[in-house]
């Protein structure tokens, strides 16, 4: 389904931000990616729909190559992959219903979507995705008037409409409390999950990857140090993901790092 | 079905659209345009600019004095208004103003000067003056203290109180309040708002001349008046030089001790 | 601070050095001072002044307000209106895509220094001096004046424009592109809404100031009130002279607060 070979990425001003990443995602699969914060989780995501030019490497959506298509084609690409972010993304100053439906510009002609002139269809399906999330009521409330948990509600629900092969979805929670956290998540997980699509996501908090997922992906310094399933995700591994070391190499674990440790299981 | 907006809104919408256009229809037509002249601007262009090109540059030696008295000018007009504006705002201020009829007294200053431009208030001091550097110095100075007294009266407004309580309750007379209280307050905003009318007062200073104000706008006037296009390009050339100068300058004093 | 001073303190300068910083206020008074004595005014010519000041003064009043005077500054002032009308909606509409040029988070590096190059060409002139090269090229009238006051705006409203453009979220603007919508959906959807008020707000002050402008472009033959003005001074119809710019004082008041209320309910 989704296929990366072999990415990296190199930022203008030299950060190595991804040194050689490579993975599958496979139909209907949820898929992981913890790690440390600045180890590339978001660069990664970003570049699969290329809002990041990749620097090197491939990536297949199907048979599609994302990395080799022109403008006009990545823009077809880009309707099947829906896209979920960390603060939100909402425009502040459409509508929550403008919002859902900008998930739709890819399909309409640059006149109607100047005009709001959308097919009544997508109305329609923004309606029962809006009742879906729980968000009906507010169609017609500015986006900047939503508390955090709305917006990453109408977050999802405008990636959702695109009818997504798949959802990449970045650290959807950490801007939102632990409560709320929980519910959009299970949210996201149940919709992805009805309407069959595939989910890349970034996570921040383990134990939500370890509930959720059905694969993950350790991701430290721009290298995937960690691949397995959910529940092979041992202490000797999050140290590997969070700390660098490798336990089997390291003899002395000094008092400090012990520490250190149980923070990490708080995270 | 949902629509983004519902018939209020949409005639509210279009009525606008409307409205600006009828509104931009008869300005157009108040404005009584003679299209023949549109139809030789591209040939009047074209001589214009094969009459300007290229510029005398032997002409620079005649432009030097005037152009150095149009810095002088800038100069001068920003100094005097300097002096006058910080009474003003302090009357036109009303948290530190003697008493609030002077406050409107102030402001009413402030509205008047600020209101007309330098070129006006040039017209009326030629009349007082004569012709000369002197008329564009007042003309400058009288502009300025209406920027220069609006900006430092609402800065003035917006001080903090309670270094003004502190001098006051050590037992400080009015100045020592204004020295020590109000001053260190509002110095680098002063300082940056001087620095900026100076650097406009510049530009003003070059179109002074066209009524005979003094400075380079009246070899300008004359250049332009004996059809005289080669040296009417250098004079426009030497005008950018200085208002490039001048902006440098403002800028580097801004950075180093204005808060503008 | 090193310790062989400990026991003296300077105010911290944002001066390098006291030396730089005395060097500074030294060359601005002696600049002043220079002016001073280049101007040299000698003080009988100052009193002379003033002598014909009072003079003036009396032959201003009453101001002339008659009816043949009435007539002339209503045509004036009416076409000093439209010209700043005109003048705005045009400088506006030409300023939209300079401002997105000189966007330098929007546009690549060659497209970003013409905008500069636009913006900076036309605020380095006085409106007064380039309606003197449009009055040859286009003749005497309000069309002049419109030109020059239209290319006047582009230098001032491209430039706070782009300034907005800088300063948006990218992440909106990013989250429409990533539905797969085309650059014009992008621009509708992610860029405008967030300059919208700043848009409006910068047109209607802009206004104001062409207004004021337009109200001496006439001195050079650019139309409006200002050749009337210019006229009168140069017959000496001074009690005329005062009728006019008691008009223009109360019209360029009303203008201001105008442009206050409407700025004040946008943004
Ligand atoms: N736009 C950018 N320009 C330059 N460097 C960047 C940019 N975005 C991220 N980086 C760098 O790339 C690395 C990975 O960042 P990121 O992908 O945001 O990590 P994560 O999402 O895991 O916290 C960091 O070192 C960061 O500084
Ligand atoms: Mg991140």
């Amino acid at each position: 389904m989704l296929k990366i070979d072999g990415l990296k990425k190199t930022y203008s001003t030299g950060d190595e931000a991804l040194k050689g990443v490579s993975f599958e995602v496979d139909s209907s699969e949820i898929v992981a990616i913890i790690g440390p914060s600045g180890a590339g989780k978001s660069t990664l995501i970003r570049c699969v729909n290329r809002l990041e030019e990749p620097t090197e490497g491939t990536i297949f959506l199907d048979d599609v190559e994302v990395t080799s298509l022109s403008k006009k084609e990545l823009r077809n690409a880009r309707r099947d992959i829906g896209m979920v972010f960390q603060e939100f993304g909402l425009v502040d100053r459409l509508t929550v219903m403008e919002n859902v439906l900008s998930g739709r510009l890819g399909y309409m002609s640059s006149l109607n979507a100047f005009r709001r002139n959308y097919p009544e269809e997508d109305i329609r399906r923004a309606r029962e995705i809006l009742s879906t999330v729980d968000m009906a009521g507010y169609e017609d409330d500015r986006a900047d008037e939503l508390s955090g948990g709305q917006r990453q509600r109408v977050g999802i629900a405008r990636a959702v409409i695109q009818n997504p092969k798949i959802l990449l979805v970045d650290e959807p929670t950490s801007a939102l409390d632990p409560e709320t956290s929980r519910k959009v998540m299970e949210l996201l997980i149940d919709i992805a999950q009805e309407e069959d699509i595939s989910v890349l996501i970034n996570i921040h908090e383990v134990h939500l990857a370890t509930r959720f997922a059905d694969k993950i992906f350790g991701l430290r310094d721009g290298e995937v140090v960690f691949e397995g399933l959910a529940a092979e995700l041992d202490e000797s591994a999050k140290d590997k993901i969070y700390r660098g070391e490798d336990p089997e190499q390291e003899v002395d674990v000094s008092d400090d790092s012990e520490l250190q440790s149980t923070d990490i299981k708080e995270i | 079905m949902w629509n983004r907006f519902d018939k209020r809104d949409n005639i509210r919408r279009y009525g606008t659209a409307l409205v600006g256009l009828a509104i931009l229809i008869v300005s157009w037509r108040v404005m009584n345009v003679n299209y023949e002249y549109l139809l030789t601007a591209h040939y009047e262009i074209y001589d214009l600019l094969y009459r300007m090109v290229p510029p005398d540059l032997g002409y620079v030696n005649e432009i030097a004095s005037p152009l150095i008295e149009t810095i002088h000018m800038s100069i001068m007009g920003t100094a005097l208004s300097i002096i006058v504006s910080v009474p003003i705002a302090y009357l036109a201020a009303n948290n530190v103003s003697p008493h609030w009829t002077l406050v409107y007294f102030g402001k009413f200053i402030i509205s008047v000067t600020r209101s007309i431009s330098a070129i006006i208030w040039a017209l009326i001091f030629v009349v007082m003056f004569g012709p000369g550097a002197l008329a564009g110095i007042f003309a400058l100075a009288v502009r300025s203290i209406g920027f220069i007294g609006k900006l430092l009266s609402e800065a003035i407004e917006e001080i903090d109180p309670i270094p003004v309580e502190a001098v006051t309750a050590t037992g400080g007379n009015k100045i020592d309040v204004f020295v020590y209280g109000i001053v260190p307050q509002i110095k680098p905003a002063f300082i940056g708002m001087s620095t900026y009318r100076w650097d406009i007062n510049i530009r003003q200073a070059t179109v002074l001349g066209l009524v005979g104000a003094g400075g380079i706008g009246l070899v300008l006037d004359s250049a332009i008046t004996r059809l005289y296009w080669p040296g009417v390009t250098t004079i426009l050339l030497s005008i950018l030089l200085i208002v490039i100068f001048s902006e440098g300058i403002s800028a580097y004093l801004r950075k180093k001790i204005g808060g503008v | 601070m090193s310790t062989k001073e400990s026991h003296t303190w300077n105010r911290p300068s944002v001066f390098q050095s006291r030396v730089r910083k005395w060097a500074v206020y030294s060359g601005i008074v002696l600049f002043v001072l220079w002016s001073v004595w280049e101007l040299r005014v000698p003080i009988d010519r100052l009193i002379v002044g003033f002598g014909a000041g009072a003079d003036m003064v009396s032959s201003m009043f009453p101001p002339d307000f008659g009816p043949t005077a009435r007539g002339r500054i209503w045509t004036g002032m009416i076409d000093t209106i439209a010209m700043s009308i005109v003048a705005t909606i045009a400088g506006v509409i030409l300023s939209a895509p300079v401002a997105f040029m000189a966007a330098k988070n929007y546009a690549p590096r060659p497209v970003y220094y013409i905008g500069m190059g636009i913006i900076v060409f036309s605020r380095t002139f006085h409106p007064l001096i380039l309606a003197i090269v449009f009055v040859k090229a286009v003749g005497v009238g309000p069309l002049a004046g419109v030109i020059t006051l239209a290319v006047v705006t582009i230098g001032f409203f491209a430039k706070l424009l782009s300034e907005e453009i800088e300063d948006m979220d990218r992440l909106q603007y990013d989250a429409i592109r990533a539905t797969g919508a085309n650059p014009f959906q992008s621009l509708a959807y992610g860029i405008i809404p967030q300059i919208k008020p700043r848009f409006i707000g910068l047109s209607v002050y802009r206004w104001d100031i062409n207004f004021r402008a337009s109200t001496i472009i006439g001195i050079v033959g650019g139309g409006g009130i200002g050749s009337t003005l210019m006229s009168s001074f140069q017959r000496f119809q001074l009690d005329f002279s005062l009728a006019i710019l008691i008009t223009i004082l109360i019209c360029v008041m009303i203008g201001e607060v105008m442009s206050l209320k409407v700025r004040e309910k946008y943004q």
